[in-house]
């Protein structure tokens, strides 16, 4: 990949721009290859990758290599559970079940719960600010008022009520609670951003121009007001996996018979008084490292889809 | 200045501010006010009085430059005319088409007409976009059946002759805003303003923010331009010596109105409206051991919210203090009147302006505080009845 958008003579693209004569080399590389280029330059954001897609990985494969079954107990039920060992890399619990593959599993449904719901919060978001912020007015004004409205309910009540409404356990309506819940955040940002940035001189150029409505708003606000946001999309995502197991350790998100990082731990309640560390302390860095690995991504494409960053 | 015709004085005329030469735009009591809204339920409390019915004639070729303090409202009148912002009231043509009534298809048909360069270059091209695409995207905007601009090609192509035409190099389309200096930033917003071939281009401080060095390459660009392309400016700024330079008529502006118009040479060598005056007075001088005496304004610019009464300038007008406050300053509105040699001064005194009498105000106000400067002024006041 790196060596096909290289300038003849392995140049960088720090050379290729001091050197416009090279009109080869500049035919080369697009908006996307230039930003794919500098997201590749920046070390965390490529370990965050790596961090994320192996979770993603696990997600979707790991049930198939390490099966689990949250209900099944395989016996030798001892209070306290073993200690890792080379049989159970992770311990077990007191239901004699091994904490790895608890680890495992519980993958999928803490990062499909992260993941949704952040596009889920993203997409709505970045549509409602866009439009209450380029339009002003009235429409602003309305749609601003079911964001404070959505922002004075509070959270864990829905949570709890739905949780009775739709049954304990329900994947999707945790997904989409969760999503609901955390667009008006996202939606201020934006809306803060395009108002300010609607006045910019580069709008008014292009509305003198004759550019559309919707292009001035998708292809010069948008993109300019995105940095903030995606940072915003990245810890929504961290936030919604660590709730997921704050209202799974409550009892009310994922039921027993499912597996989670977020029910893993709640299993572990009170474990870790008795000196067993190893039932928290798994799952636990599971959620760390994916909420830090998403981070560093989120950070990484900021940076990567602003033109003025330097390598 | 350049410009044949248009400067030359003409027979007194009549009452409209006309001018010779042939009319491009023509501006006919334009009015542009912001709302101002107040307590929960949004009640409308008053205006901003930005532009406060401002009638003008920009002639084909000409450059119309527009002077004027901080908030006075030159730059709110610039975007008003290019529909970049509702107007109030009033009309404005542009060769005899209504700039107003234009809507959806014809309004876009008319934007290639009348382009606009900005003061800012860092805010007025976006930073995220290339070159190429800040200068092609009025050429794509504006892409129909009579031109090839839909494709990619023809469009870079024509954004690379611009590039040349405002003397930079075609491979630059490829780069960011953020690799270019303020100069070349400024020239690249000329490129987008040309590409679209208008008649008619507003610039708005197009060289207040640049280097001293810089604003005079761009200034003699502009006018290489105007001359290659047969462009008519309406070129706002505050720096007047800028304004002499480029020009070929000149408005001045004040509160939202216009205070005095007429042919550059005229304004700047014979004054007729006493803010006029006392800016021309505010000009540095570029030799240091010359001492000249300032005609200084006392107070600030009063909230255009809340613009005086009669003559908006009256509450820091120095010919009214020489005069002896008369009365009609602050209860009349004076209309813009036509002295011949196609100036036009909205002043009840306009005539009793001269040279002495400037040089006692000036005396005055700067040599001894106010409390003495009217004992100063009575010689004159006294010889000086109201009209």
């Amino acid at each position: 990949m790196t060596t096909e958008h290289r300038a003849p003579g392995g140049g960088t693209i720090e050379d290729i721009v001091a050197v416009p004569d090279n009109e080869v080399a500049l035919e080369s590389l697009s908006q996307w290859q230039l930003a794919r280029r500098r997201f590749r330059k920046h070390r965390l954001a490529l370990i965050g990758l790596f961090i994320f897609g192996f979770m993603v990985f696990l997600a979707v494969f790991g049930p198939l290599i390490v099966p689990f079954n949250p209900m099944f107990l395989p016996g030798a039920i001892k209070a306290g559970g073993d200690q890792p060992s080379l049989a159970h890399l992770f311990g077990t619990d007191a239901n004699g079940r091994d904490v790895f593959a608890m680890t495992i599993n519980g993958a999928r449904i803490s990062v499909a719960v992260g993941l949704f719901s952040m596009i889920i919060a993203g997409v709505a978001g970045v549509t409602v600010g866009a439009v209450a912020g380029y339009f002003g007015g009235w429409v602003d004004n309305v749609l601003m008022r079911v964001v404070d409205v959505l922002f004075a309910i509070p959270f864990l009540f829905i949570i709890l009520v739905s949780s009775r409404f739709f049954g304990k356990g329900d994947v999707l309506s945790l997904v989409l609670i969760f999503g609901l819940l955390s667009w008006p955040l996202i939606a201020r940002l934006v809306r803060a951003s395009f108002l300010s940035l609607r006045e910019a001189d580069f709008v008014d150029a292009a509305r003198a121009v004759g550019v559309g409505d919707r292009r001035i708003a998708f292809r010069h606000i948008l993109p300019n007001a995105l940095g903030p946001v995606i940072v915003a999309m990245t810890l929504l995502m961290a936030s919604n996996i660590v709730l997921e197991s704050f209202v799974s350790f409550l009892n009310f998100g994922i039921s027993e018979t499912q597996i989670s990082w977020g029910n893993a731990l709640a299993n572990a309640q009170g474990a870790l008084s008795f000196g067993d560390w190893w039932w928290a302390f798994f799952p636990g860095m599971a959620i760390a490292l994916t909420v830090i690995a998403v981070n560093f991504v989120g950070d990484g494409l900021r940076d990567a889809l602003d033109p003025r960053s330097r390598e | 200045m350049t410009q044949g015709g248009t400067t030359q004085p003409m027979e007194p005329s009549t009452a409209a501010p006309t001018s010779s030469g042939e009319p491009l735009v023509v501006v006919q009591d334009l009015v542009k006010y912001y709302p101002i809204f107040s307590g929960l339920f949004k009640r409308h409390i008053g205006d901003v009085r930005a532009v406060d019915g401002v009638s003008f004639v920009i002639n084909k070729g000409e450059v119309f430059g527009l002077v004027g303090e901080s908030g006075c409202g030159k730059s709110t009148l610039g975007r008003t005319l290019l529909r970049l912002l509702p107007q109030t009231s009033g009309s404005a043509t542009i060769s005899g088409e209504d700039i107003f009534a234009k809507r959806g298809k014809d309004l876009k048909q008319l934007r290639r007409r009348m382009q606009i360069i900005f003061q800012d270059p860092v805010g007025s091209l976006n930073p995220r976009m290339p070159v190429s695409d800040i200068i092609g995207e009025g050429l794509l905007a504006q892409a129909d059946g009579t031109n090839q601009w839909k494709n990619r090609k023809t469009r870079d192509e024509r954004v690379g002759e611009y590039l040349e035409v405002v003397g930079l190099r075609r491979d630059y389309a490829r780069r960011y805003p953020h690799e270019f200096s303020g100069g070349q930033r400024q020239r690249i917003g000329i490129a987008r303003a040309l590409a679209l071939s208008p008649d008619f281009v507003v610039c708005d401080e197009p060289v207040s923010a640049l280097d001293v060095s810089i604003q005079s390459q761009i200034l003699n660009l502009l006018l290489d331009l105007r001359r290659e392309f047969g462009l008519t400016y309406l070129f706002i700024a505050h720096n007047l010596s800028v304004v002499q330079y480029i020009s070929d008529r000149v408005g001045v502006m004040y509160l939202g109105k216009i205070a005095e118009m007429a042919p550059v040479e005229r304004l700047y060598a014979d004054p007729r409206h006493p803010y006029t005056v006392a800016l021309l007075s505010a000009i540095p001088d570029a030799d240091p051991r010359r001492r000249k005496r300032r005609l200084v304004l006392k107070g600030d610019v009063p909230s255009p919210a809340n613009p005086p009464s009669g003559c908006r300038f009256h509450t820091r007008c120095w010919l009214r203090t020489q005069l002896g406050d008369p009365e009609i300053c602050s209860t009349e509105e004076p209309a813009l009147r036509d002295l011949g040699g196609e100036q036009f001064t909205a002043c009840h005194f306009a005539e009793r302006i001269n040279p002495e009498l400037i040089k006692v105000a000036a005396a005055g106000q700067s040599l001894v505080d106010t409390s003495d400067a009217s004992d100063d002024a009575e010689p004159v006041s006294a010889a000086a009845p109201s009209a």
